[in-house]
C-alpha cells in the first residue's frame, strides 16, 4: 500500500511530538484507542484561560503511519482555534487532507475523537 | 542512515527469488521445446515428458520419496485442498473426524472449513506458547472415527518445526491418515520419506527458489494411500490431477529441489551464522520478545515483536528492509495474525510484531543494515508512543480500561 505524500511528510517530520503536565490546569488530555485494536492517540491541548483560545498543542501516538499523521496534523490545526472550533473538527476534513484510503479512515476518527476528548477534559477542569 | 536503492528483501517466507539456474533450466521449454508431455505420438511430446519425468525424479530426490509418489499440482495451496479433499472423500466411509492445528496455513485451515461444511467434524488443536504441538494433546484428541491429521513442517509465520516423526508414528499407530504441509520446509530442514511415517505430503516450487505456479503432492505408495481427485479431465497424472503439465515449470521446480538437495547444508550453516548475528543485535533492545521457539526453528525466519511500536509503522519507518508483520493494519481484515494469537500472544505483541525472514542472497552488510535501521526505528516510534511513556512511567497498562474501537 503507498501512502499519501503528506502522511508520510507527517510521518517522518511529526509536528508537536511530546507531552504536557496533565494537572496543569490550562491543559486538557484527550486519551483514545485501545492497545489491542492497534491505535492508542494522546492529544494534548494548553489552553489561554483568559480568551479560551487554544494556545499550544502537543500528541503521541501508538499506531500505524495513518494515525500518526492524522493526531500530527491535528496538533496543527487547533493551534489558534477556540474550544468551539477545535471540538467542531471533522474526521472528513482530515481524511481528506491526508488523502486517507477507506481502510484508513477509522484514523481520522480516532483524531477526532481525540480533540473532542481533550476539549472535554479541559471543559471538565473548568466547570466553576 | 542512507537507505539503499531498493529494499533490502527480507522476505523469503512470502517467496523466493528464482534462482537463475533454475530460470536457465527454464527458459528452453518455453521456446522451441514447447511439446505437450502428454503427445505420445511425436518427438515433441517425447522430449517433454522425459523432461518432466526427470524433474519428477529430483523432486523425489530432495525429499526421499519414489517419483511415482510424486503428483505434479499449481502449488501448495492447490496440494493442501487435493489432499485434505481427495483423502476426505475417500475415506468417508471409515469416519468423519479430521485433525489439525490453530497455527496452520489457511490452505489447509479453510480447506478444513469447507470439509466441515460437507459434514466433517474437524479438531483444530491449540499450540503451545513456544508455537510447537503438544503431542499428548495431540494423541488425546484422536478419536475411532478419526481419519485424517493435517500438520504443517515448518510454520510460515514464527518458522517453527513440528515433530512430525512423532505425530506421523501417533498417527500411523492408530491408522489416521497423515498429511504434512512442507511448503516452507523443503531446501531447510532435512526430509526422509523412506523414514518418515507421513502419507501425503504438500510440496511448492516457489519457496525452494523454483518458479511460482508449481508444486506437487507427495502419495505415498507403500503402505498405499489412496485420494479422490479434485481436478477432473484428461485423466494426467494417474488419475489424481488431471491437466496439461506446464514442462518449463515442472523443469524449474525439479531444478530448483536439485540445487537445494545439493547446498542445503552448507546454506544452511551461512543462513544460521546471519540469523545469529541478527539475534544478537536485536535482543539487547528492552521489551523485545521472539515468537516461536528460539531453537526448534529454521534459521531463515526470525519474528520478533517491539512492544509498544505498532508494527505498521515500524516498516514504514523501515523502509530499506522488505518484510512483514503480523500487524493488523497489514492486512486486510485488521485482525491481528492468527498464528500469533494462538501462541497466547496479546494483540498489542501481535500488532507490534515484524517477520524477518532471510534466504540465499542475504549477506551480513543485509543484516546490519537490518539491525541499525531497526534500532533507530523503534527508538524514534517509542519516542512517540504514549504506551512507551505510560510503560516508562510505571504505569501497567493492563490496569486501564481502554475503549476497544
Amino acid at each position: 500500500m503507498a501512502y499519501s505524500e503528506k502522511v508520510v511528510d507527517h510521518y517522518e517530520h511529526p509536528r508537536n511530538v511530546g507531552s504536557f503536565d496533565k494537572s496543569d490546569e490550562s491543559v486538557g488530555t484527550g486519551m483514545v484507542g485501545a492497545p489491542a485494536c492497534g491505535d492508542v492517540m494522546k492529544l494534548q491541548i494548553k489552553v489561554n484561560p483568559a480568551t479560551g483560545v487554544i494556545e499550544d498543542a502537543r500528541f503521541k501516538t501508538y499506531g500505524c503511519g495513518s494515525a500518526i499523521a492524522s493526531s500530527s496534523l491535528v496538533t496543527e490545526w487547533v493551534k489558534g482555534k477556540t474550544l468551539d472550533e477545535a471540538a467542531a473538527l471533522k474526521n472528513s476534513e482530515i481524511a481528506e487532507e491526508l488523502a486517507l484510503p477507506p481502510v484508513k479512515i477509522h484514523c481520522s476518527i480516532l483524531a477526532e475523537d481525540a480533540i473532542k476528548a481533550a476539549v472535554d477534559d479541559y471543559r471538565k477542569k473548568h466547570l466553576n | 542512515m542512507t537507505t539503499p536503492h531498493f529494499p533490502i528483501y527480507m522476505d523469503y517466507s512470502a517467496t523466493n527469488p528464482c534462482d537463475p539456474r533454475v530460470v536457465d533450466a527454464m527458459i528452453p521449454w518455453l521456446r522451441e521445446h514447447f511439446g505437450n508431455p502428454a503427445s505420445r505420438s511425436h518427438a515433441w511430446g517425447w522430449e517433454a515428458e522425459k523432461a518432466v519425468e526427470t524433474a519428477r525424479e529430483q523432486v523425489a530426490d530432495l525429499i526421499g520419496a519414489d517419483p511415482r509418489e510424486i503428483v505434479w499440482t499449481s502449488g501448495a495451496t492447490e496440494s493442501n485442498n487435493l489432499a485434505l479433499k481427495g483423502a476426505a472423500h475417500f475415506y468417508k466411509t471409515k469416519g468423519k473426524h479430521i485433525i489439525t492445528v490453530k497455527t496452520e496455513h489457511k490452505a489447509v485451515l479453510d480447506t478444513c472449513r469447507e470439509l466441515e461444511r460437507q459434514g466433517f467434524e474437524v479438531t483444530y488443536l491449540d499450540v503451545q506458547a513456544d508455537g510447537l504441538l503438544d503431542l499428548e494433546a495431540f494423541k488425546a484428541a484422536i478419536r475411532p472415527d478419526t481419519i485424517l491429521a493435517s500438520v504443517m513442517f515448518v510454520n510460515n509465520e514464527i518458522g517453527v518445526i513440528q515433530d512430525i516423526a512423532a505425530i506421523g508414528s501417533l498417527c500411523r499407530e492408530k491408522g489416521v491418515i497423515f498429511h504434512v504441509d512442507a511448503a516452507q520446509a523443503t531446501g531447510r530442514v532435512d526430509i526422509d520419506l523412506k523414514a518418515l511415517p507421513v502419507d501425503l505430503m504438500s510440496l511448492t516450487g516457489h519457496k525452494t527458489y523454483g518458479p511460482k505456479g508449481i508444486g506437487a503432492l507427495f502419495v505415498r505408495r507403500k503402505p498405499r494411500v489412496r485420494i479422490e481427485a479434485q481436478m477432473h479431465g484428461g485423466g494426467h497424472e494417474r488419475g489424481m490431477r488431471s491437466g496439461t503439465l506446464p514442462t518449463h515449470q515442472c523443469v524449474g521446480m525439479g531444478e530448483a529441489y536439485r540445487i537445494a538437495k545439493l547446498e542445503m547444508h552448507e546454506e544452511n550453516q551461512r543462513i544460521r551464522a546471519l540469523h545469529d548475528r541478527m539475534v544478537a543485535g536485536l535482543k539487547d533492545i528492552e521489551e523485545v520478545f521472539i515468537n516461536g521457539h528460539e531453537t526448534q526453528r529454521v534459521p531463515h525466519n526470525l519474528n520478533m515483536s517491539f512492544n509498544y511500536v505498532e508494527g505498521e509503522s515500524l516498516i514504514m519507518g523501515i523502509k530499506g528492509l522488505a518484510v512483514s508483520s503480523g500487524s493488523a493494519c497489514t492486512s486486510a481484515s485488521l485482525e491481528p495474525s492468527y498464528v500469533l494469537r494462538a501462541l497466547g500472544r496479546s494483540d498489542e505483541l501481535a500488532h507490534s510484531s515484524l517477520r524477518m525472514t532471510i534466504g540465499r542472497w542475504t549477506t551480513e552488510e543485509e543484516i546490519d543494515y537490518a539491525i541499525a535501521t531497526i534500532k533507530e526505528n523503534v527508538a524514534k516510534l517509542r519516542e512517540l508512543s504514549p504506551l512507551w511513556e505510560m510503560f516508562k512511567d510505571g504505569i501497567d497498562l493492563s490496569t486501564i480500561q481502554w475503549a476497544a474501537h
